[in-house]
């Protein structure tokens, strides 16, 4: 279903080329908040590097803990974008495109915060490349036996991917914008176009290049959350040895990136005014793909649950415990309510399903999907299977600030990213205008 | 026939004193904790006491188990290392290498026995506690794991003085701290590739078990306890 757009074609440039130029006092206030907690965050992080990683809450036998919950909700996040938007361009979705390019945006930004975790969480962080296969004189490789390499693997694929992905539509909105822009401004926006004018041929080419990569993004995206449920699903600790892990968490990555995303344009439709191209089709069409999600994601976890539950076996009944109704229950039911209760109501009742119970049902679903990661890894490590080993975890300031901190890095990232393009693909949405 | 190490624990003879772990501190350069950082789960012991209580009060029995690095012939913790910091050397020893390491801390999480321990911080001995590390034994970085080695630095030179003297390493020459200071004698150290060795005829024991034995992890520590 296309969006109806009455918006004459010079007015779509106006309108979505006005955010690039001056800065509100909002914009402004904006940055300085989000840029300061960002400091913040890094000044957390050199302390954990300068002190040892024991400034955070991690002790034996919790291992993993907020770092790795963070991996993967961001990671799952930056399936807002690549996925989505893949999936609406090969099943051609008319009302995709005023969405892409905030959606494929999200995917570049979060992989790039969800990348950093792995570094974060390291003991040696001056030695990381010690996990990347390069060429040196003892000739020592990774191992490319652990799922910790796969990762690295999948996710340098997928960010290399998904920015690609991202610029190629950039294309003749920068020669466009070059055209009209002059000074340093103007050389800049030229040199990014990549010398794009135009012609038929760049057309074809860039359409063919669109096509190719939604194709390849879609496999890549689904295979790097897969890889990352691996971390866990490789090992033998139990409730993370499950067949199910790779669909489960590609479903919650999906779920939480058209969260995001919604979160994202209910505050660019604002921020930006830019109402009548946001319209609430879309929003209601977004909406609808996350009650899809919510289902599949409440599916997936009965599945989990119940076979362990009616499995019984102890080292598993323990950890199952724990979530359900031991120390995480506070937890597990808010995730419950977040994940399916809220968003099946909300959205489920189609006299309910507004922008904002959209937008509520969206950061539910945010704060449940990071809620889930955690209660994936921290309960399983608290619970091994020697009772004499068990344990307990609390964060300390410096995981709180950091991962507050990346939340602000994606606000900023966002900020930066909507003064230098539109944020709406001019070319795109004109070509609906022109029929 | 290269060795191939491995411990009998006799559970029906251990008193649960702890003189293994006391010992393995001092011999392994194990560092310090302090009451904090050890109420919250930090302290590092190589090898521990388990205490497991049968029966109701007041007729409660306490059993004993000492764990410590299984030497598992298939470590879970080995294939998931990014860098091979920890691999199974030629004698079935389940290795760290420190330098290596760079503290993902994934193989403790896929140790189901829990030994492996990590380096929070740079280590310290309050003064003059340093003066007595034991120069045979690297004292491992902040950031790093480590954990049990059967006291590699022993094996390596009862090997040297075998090799010096030309003759194979004898049954029993090669304690490890813990062994070697057992007052009820309930650990064994030995090769297992040796049939005629002491540890190898009380693995055949009947009473024999291995821990969590049914992950498939193979351990190379055998505990002998009296099934009833």
């Amino acid at each position: 279903m296309a969006a109806a757009v009455t918006i004459p074609s010079d007015r779509i440039r106006a309108d979505l080329w006005r955010p690039l130029s001056g800065a509100g006092s909002w914009y402004v206030a904006a940055v300085v908040v989000t840029g300061l907690l960002v400091a913040w965050g890094l000044f957390a992080w050199g302390y954990q590097i300068h002190t040892g990683i024991g400034v955070v809450g991690k002790r034996r036998p919790v291992m993993w803990s907020f770092y790795i919950t963070n991996f993967v909700f961001w990671i799952g996040i930056s399936h807002a974008g690549t996925l989505i938007s893949a999936i609406l361009r090969l099943t051609h979705a008319g009302w995709r495109r005023p969405v892409t390019r905030a959606a494929e945006a999200i995917t570049v930004f979060a992989l790039m915060i969800g990348g950093l975790f792995p570094l974060i969480h390291l003991g040696r962080v001056g030695i990381f490349y010690y996990l990347i296969p390069y060429p040196n004189e003892r000739m020592l490789w990774p191992n490319f036996r652990s799922p910790l390499v796969w990762d690295l693997t999948a996710i340098f694929t997928y960010i290399t991917g998904s920015v690609i992905y991202l610029y190629l539509p950039l294309l003749p909105d920068l020669a466009d914008l070059a055209r009209h822009s002059t000074g340093p401004h103007r050389t800049i926006y030229r040199l990014l176009s990549l010398g794009w004018t135009g012609s038929d041929r760049e057309w074809h080419a860039l359409e063919r290049a669109q096509k190719l990569m939604a194709g390849m993004i879609l496999a890549v995206a689904v295979s790097v959350h897969t890889v990352v449920s691996w971390d866990f699903a490789m090992a033998v600790a139990p409730m993370w040895h499950s067949t199910i892990f790779g669909p489960y968490f590609v479903t919650g990555a999906i779920f939480s990136g058209i969260a995001a995303l919604i979160v994202v344009m209910a505050i660019i439709r604002r921020g930006m005014h830019l109402e009548a191209y946001l319209e609430p089709v879309h929003f209601d069409n977004l909406a609808k793909l996350l009650l899809l999600m919510c289902l599949l994601w409440a599916y997936f976890t009965t599945a989990e649950n119940l076979t362990v539950w009616y499995g019984n076996e102890p080292s598993e009944m323990v950890v199952f415990g724990e979530r359900v109704r031991g120390t995480y229950a506070p937890l597990f039911w808010a995730m419950v309510i977040l994940n399916f209760v809220v968003p099946f109501v909300l959205l489920g009742i189609r006299r309910l399903r507004t922008i904002h119970t959209a937008v509520i049902s969206a950061v539910g679903v945010l704060v449940g999907m990071w809620l889930e990661r955690f209660l994936i890894v921290v309960p399983t490590l608290a619970r091994p299977r020697l009772p004499a080993a068990w344990g307990t975890y609390s964060p300390t300031w410096v995981e709180v600030s950091i991962t507050v901190a990346t939340f602000a890095a994606m606000a900023l990232l966002y900020l930066i990213f909507s003064k230098l393009v539109p944020i709406i693909a001019v070319w795109e949405y004109k070509h609906v205008s022109d029929g | 026939m290269p060795h191939r190490w491995g411990m009998v624990i006799d559970l029906d003879r251990c008193t649960g004193c702890e003189a293994c772990v006391a010992a393995c501190h001092a011999e392994n350069n194990i560092p310090l904790s302090t009451p904090e950082e050890a109420a919250k789960g930090r302290a590092t012991h190589w090898i521990r006491v388990d205490r497991y209580y049968e029966g109701e009060f007041p007729d409660v029995r306490v059993r004993y188990m000492p764990v410590l690095c299984q030497h598992c012939d298939d470590a879970p913790c080995e294939p998931v290392c990014p860098v091979y910091a920890t691999y199974q050397n030629p004698e079935g020893l389940n290795v760290q290498v420190y330098n290596r390491c760079v503290g993902t801390r994934y193989c403790g999480n896929n140790c189901p026995y829990s030994v492996r321990f990590f380096n929070w911080f740079e280590p310290k001995w309050p003064e003059p506690l340093q003066l007595q590390h034991n120069p045979d034994v690297a004292v491992r970085m902040g950031g790093v794991m480590e954990k049990c080695t059967f006291c590699l630095q022993r094996i390596q030179r009862a090997k040297r003085d075998a090799k010096d003297e030309g003759r194979a390493v004898a049954d029993g020459e090669v304690q490890p701290a813990c062994v070697q200071s057992c007052p009820a004698e309930a650990m064994v150290f030995g090769d297992l590739n040796d049939p005629e060795s002491k540890v190898s005829r009380m693995a055949k024991s009947g009473r024999g078990t291995r821990l969590l034995e049914d992950l498939g992890t193979k351990p190379k520590v055998i505990y002998l306890q009296r099934v009833k």
